[in-house]
């Protein structure tokens, strides 16, 4: 009951301080919709809204996951503040879990907010929602997670926010959400399959236009796979770098 | 009863080692002060003692039980308020308390009602709705006492409580804590304002380049250093040609010229005044004014340690200004 009340309090405090805050809300707007339009404007043929629809939700959550948590927990370990929560007596897991929560939640909530745009423009009938629900969440822990490992790795805010695309615009590029994988370089491939957002957009582009090339439990375990990896190398982290 | 017991504490960071083998403890309801300059390491000794920092070698106890590799034990019972005011800018001081009410898993009403009771004590009530962002230095540390204490923890932590601040909160400061104190709180207090750590600690220890130098009360530690007793008299008329008739009369005893209407009496043992004041009232020399002479805490600060007291409390304030820590 205390570990849940210091949990639920970290998670509400982040969600007023950050993740609630107009601009954020906002861009959560926002940056589904450039992304849209890019596509439409620059494509050469016309292009199906629903085609455009995964991408833009698994860039929705990266985007938003990766860029509020790694600035914020910069930010207050920079103000020494995140030394409060390391004082708490909750166990460090815990602790990082509600930090996370926040940006999980947050990556959810922007992955729908392209859904109900598309709605308005298209039909969108014979959508596995229960697949793109899973993926969705899958794609924000893993995000976020990311987000974390960016966290720990930098000291400064401005670090945080390059170091961000160091891992982004590749993933952009090589998840195979723009570029089918098919058509990369072969030489190139095997970096798509290292990328976390390849499967979370394979599962996407499944649910929504059954044109995924990953068989979706591979897909579902890789992604597994990854949030497990991103937070135990972060708790390891912070606890050796953190934690003197 | 001994509240945090800690035995040759080590802490080393890339071959180079920041605190070595301090052993002390800290009773039920005292205030022990650690003094010391600069990267003495003060800080790194509070950081072991709570879990911000891992412990290199030694043990460390709080109410009999080891914690030293599992401090999050022993977290619950800990009230830390570090050399910064590191609280959420973004909340108010009521926000602020209730928060760190929640990280100790307070309920909702408990945490309220306590975060109530200590801006009142704090006198912060007036400004418990304002940002923390807008409070001053001054109450921006008494706030994160104030935070420190939300939980009603066995020991608190203080590190360097008034560096940074202004005269007048720095009082205001010092009151405060010396009211935790008779209100029973144990406090571990880190300092390098000399009167700050006469006037407020019962125990003491000296700490330079990571190593105890010194321990035990105020007394103690002015005993230890005090050589010989000395007294100071200031005197009316002609103080020419008395020092011989002095060591005639007084074998035992050495006076000095201090100025021209004061001389100084010393001796290894302590003495009677009256035989003196007989002394120069005969030489038609009248006595204005006797007073013993002690050492100060300054002094044996410098004596023991070496170090300029000055120039240590230079450094800090121009570190309590920069924001850094030790």
């Amino acid at each position: 009951m205390r570990t849940w009340i210091a949990f639920s309090n970290i998670l509400m405090k982040d969600m007023r301080s950050y993740y609630l805050k107009p601009p954020n809300i906002s861009w959560g707007l926002i940056f589904p919709i450039a992304w849209t339009l890019m596509f439409f404007l620059r494509s050469p043929v016309a292009v199906e809204v629903r085609d455009l629809l995964p991408g833009v939700m698994a860039l929705s959550i990266l985007f938003g996951t990766t860029s509020m948590l790694a600035v914020t927990i910069t930010f207050e370990r920079k103000s020494r503040s995140f030394e409060r929560l390391l004082l708490a007596p909750i166990s460090l897991n815990l602790l990082m879990l509600a930090k996370t929560s926040g940006a999980i939640m947050f990556g959810v909530v922007n992955a729908f907010v392209p859904v109900i745009f598309a709605s308005i423009l298209t039909e969108l009938s014979g959508i596995n929602w229960l697949m793109i629900l899973g993926s969705v969440i899958l794609v924000a822990i893993t995000s976020t997670f990311l987000g974390l490992f960016i966290a720990v790795s930098v000291s400064q805010v401005f670090e945080a926010q390059t170091f961000s695309n160091f891992f982004r615009f590749p993933m952009l590029f090589l998840c195979g959400l723009f570029i089918p994988l098919a058509d990369l370089p072969v030489f190139v491939r095997p970096l798509s399959y290292a990328l976390p957002l390849t499967y979370g957009a394979d599962i996407l582009k499944t649910a929504i236009n059954q044109n995924g090339v990953i068989s979706v439990p591979i897909s579902f375990l890789s992604l597994l796979g990854f949030s497990v990896f991103l937070f135990a190398y972060s708790i390891y982290n912070v606890n050796r770098k953190w934690i003197l | 009863m001994k509240i945090i017991e800690a035995e040759n504490l080590t802490k080393t960071y890339n071959g180079f080692t920041a605190v070595d083998g301090v052993s002390f403890h800290i009773n039920r309801g005292e205030i022990l002060g650690f003094l010391g300059p600069n990267g003495a390491g003060k800080t790194t000794t509070i950081n072991m003692l709570t879990g911000l920092a891992h412990i290199t070698t030694g043990r460390v106890k709080l109410l009999g039980e080891d914690y030293t590799r599992s401090a999050k034990k022993a977290q619950a019972l800990m009230g830390i308020v570090p050399d910064e005011s590191n609280l959420y800018e973004e909340l108010n001081g009521w926000e602020n308390l209730c928060f760190c009410g929640a990280l100790y898993g307070m309920g909702k009403k408990v945490r309220e009602e306590r975060a109530e009771q200590l801006l009142h004590q704090f006198g912060l009530t007036d400004a418990a709705c304002r940002p923390f962002k807008a409070y001053s230095k001054g109450m921006k540390r008494k706030l994160a006492i104030a935070a420190g204490l939300i939980h009603q923890p066995e020991i608190l932590f203080l590190d360097e409580p008034t560096t940074g601040i202004d005269v007048a909160f720095a009082r205001q400061i010092r009151s405060l804590i010396v009211d935790l104190h008779s209100r029973g709180t144990t406090i571990f207090l880190t300092t390098h304002y000399i009167e700050e750590a006469e006037r407020l600690c019962e125990r003491l220890a000296f700490i330079v380049e990571g190593k105890i130098v010194r321990e035990g009360t105020v007394e103690e530690l002015m005993k230890e250093t005090q050589e010989e007793n000395i007294v100071n008299f200031t005197l009316g008329g002609d103080l020419t040609n008395l020092t011989e008739e002095f060591r005639n009369q007084f074998p035992d005893f050495n006076l000095k010229l201090v100025n021209n209407n004061s001389v100084s009496i010393h001796s290894s043992a302590t003495f009677p005044l009256f035989p003196f004041v007989q002394f120069f009232e005969e030489k038609s020399l009248p006595v204005f004014e006797a007073k013993i002479m002690r050492p100060s805490l300054e002094d044996v600060f410098v004596r023991v340690t070496g170090i300029e007291l000055q120039k240590m409390q230079n450094e800090q304030t121009k570190k309590g200004k920069k924001g850094g820590r030790s």
